[in-house]
């Protein structure tokens, strides 16, 4: 069986001549569920954003078991489910429908079955009755989840979300967790989270300085202090 | 978004306005002791129940087109067809429940715009009615030319009626179908529907910023602490602050729109603005279409072919 994502020597530098990515390699099995956790600037979104081919380093990515290229660019935009940290930015249509509706429109579906899959992601996430709700007017858990609902009406195979919990109360928080708790997708989510981190997330990677420091499990560099400390880290 | 800004401390009446009426978007200006003045209302729907709101949104924008352009071209002095496209425009104010009262107020909103036609009193040749001098000008007014810009007010009155009356009775994205519908290009259509989406983020935006700004603008505990200056500053440093914040504003908008450009690739965006067929307009409603279209082609043709 073929691994879900395979990053390989993967470097990046942005356009100022910024070195976000310095070789980064890691890959992850279908149905495991990774957090990939840092300082600020360690490049967590950067790394996030190439899974997609958003952004192009130099190295080989790899997304069920199709290397990425410009002919594999449409399939593996829908075979990743990109949930950014800003739901607005997510979010850019009138209606929710409409939103969630737009990947399987793109993927050129009939309009049945689009249908279908906005009612579909909408339930998953416990939106249902949201679907003619005007995007501004939702409070900010809201947004969140039907920002999830977008990429689930994909039915991708894996989910890549930045910093999902931030900005959440404790409560919409507890139901985000829950929620992604029963997603049975391939996941890497990045966050500042570690509560999180621990309950959801069997595997860790810590990236900093555009570099994998830690990759294993969870519970095993959460009891490292001096590891986190290291990396700007605070055990939860 | 919007509840993010109530959470924060500010300016009351803003802020309890805003919770009576989510609707409600301010371009609120912020000044040192005036908190909030200037609150402008950017939704105009106004979601009632009414014959007018059930109709179909592209037959409405059809009709409201072809009611704006039919009292542009209503030939100057025919002033019954006026009157009879005054009462059409009635009509639909009291069906759509909006009340005439509702529509002659944010009409009168428009009216200044009128005052750009002013000087069609003055330079159109005819009978001097009343002349009087103006510094070096001696300025006659004529009847004809106070006749005319009488024309010229009237016709923008009744257009701006009809445009009130179709976007508080439609929601903006049925607006954006009937553009569709009428073949409006996609990508001006797609482009209407961001703008009227990020509208509301940005002004938000705008106002944290100002409340930034506010939460900053004290004044100093002991006038010692700043001897003989005005709390505020000067007039130039205020003003390259809010230089400094718009400038602001913008890079924030450009960043925005960057990363939903990303948002928008990764969900397979192409370059190519796709989306449903729409589907047909109902038989009920095309009846109420080609009445209204023929209608509004009678009271043309009888002012051209009488006034004309
Ligand atoms: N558009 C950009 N142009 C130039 N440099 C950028 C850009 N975006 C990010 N960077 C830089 O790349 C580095 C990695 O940024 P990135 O956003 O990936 O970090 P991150 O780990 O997601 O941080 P955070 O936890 O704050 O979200 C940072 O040093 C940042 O300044
Ligand atoms: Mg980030």
């Amino acid at each position: 069986m073929h691994h879900s994502i395979e990053v390989k020597d993967l470097t990046f530098s942005y356009p100022d001549g910024h070195p976000a990515l310095r070789g980064v390699s890691f890959s992850i099995a279908a149905g495991e569920k990774v957090a990939l956790v840092g300082p600020n600037r360690a490049g967590k979104s950067t790394l996030l954003l190439h899974l997609n081919g958003i952004l192009r380093g130099q190295g080989a990515i790899a997304v069920c078991g199709q290397p990425l290229s410009e002919a594999t660019l449409g399939a593996i935009r829908s075979a990743v489910g990109m949930v950014f940290q800003d739901p607005d930015d997510q979010l850019f249509s009138l209606t929710v429908f409409d939103d969630v509706a737009f990947g399987p429109v793109y993927q050129g579906l009939p309009e049945a079955e689009v249908r279908g899959r906005v009612e579909r992601a909408l339930a998953e996430v416990g939106m249902s009755d949201r679907a003619t709700r005007v995007s501004h007017h939702l409070s900010g858990g809201e947004k969140k989840r039907i920002a999830i609902a977008t990429v689930l009406s994909m039915q991708p195979e894996i989910l890549a979300l930045d910093e999902p919990t931030s900005g959440l109360d404790p409560r919409a928080r507890r139901g985000l967790i829950r929620l992604l708790g029963e997603l049975p997708m391939t996941m890497l989510v990045s966050t500042h989270d570690l509560r999180m981190v621990r309950e959801l997330l069997p595997r860790t990677i810590i990236l900093d300085g555009g570099l994998i420091v830690a990759d294993g499990p969870t519970a095993e560099l959460l009891r490292d202090p001096d590891l986190l400390h290291a990396h700007g880290l605070e055990l939860p | 978004m919007l509840s993010l800004i109530f959470a924060g401390a500010g300016s009351p009446p803003l802020e309890s306005l805003l919770r009576a009426n989510p609707r409600a978007l301010l371009g609120a200006v912020v000044r040192p002791g005036r908190p909030l003045v200037h609150i402008h209302f950017l939704d105009p729907y106004r979601p009632l129940a009414s014959p007018v709101h059930d109709l179909d949104g592209r037959v409405k924008f059809i009709l409201a087109v072809a009611f704006i352009l039919t009292v542009s071209l209503t030939p100057f002095g025919a002033w019954p067809v006026y009157l009879l496209l005054w009462s059409i425009a009635l009509s639909a104010e009291i069906l759509s429940g909006l009340g005439v009262g509702y529509v002659l107020r944010r009409a009168a909103l428009a009216l200044p715009f009128v005052l750009a036609a002013i000087p069609l009193a003055f330079t159109t040749p005819g009978t001097p009615w009343l002349e009087f001098p103006l510094g070096p000008w001696q300025l006659t007014l004529t009847l004809d030319g106070l006749l005319r810009f009488a024309n010229v007010a009237v016709k923008s009155w009744l257009s701006v009626q009809a445009a009130i009356v179709l976007a508080s009775s439609t929601e903006f994205r049925d607006l954006l179908l009937a553009m569709r519908a009428v073949r409006i290009p996609r990508l001006l259509v797609a482009m209407f529907g961001l703008m009227w989406r990020y509208l509301f983020v940005l002004v938000d935006e705008a106002v944290r910023l100002m409340r930034a700004r506010s939460a900053r603008s004290g004044i100093a505990r002991r006038p010692a602490d700043a001897p003989g200056r005005r709390p505020g500053g000067s007039l130039a440093w205020r003003a390259k602050v809010a230089g400094g914040m718009a400038g602001n504003l913008f890079l924030r908008a450009v960043d925005r729109s960057d990363r939903i450009y990303v948002a928008m690739l990764s969900r397979g965006y192409d370059g190519e603005v796709r989306s449903f067929a729409t589907q047909p307009v109902p038989p009920g409603a095309r009846v109420t279409l080609w009445i209204g279209l023929a209608l509004l082609g009678l009271l043309w043709l009888g002012g051209i072919l009488v006034w004309g």
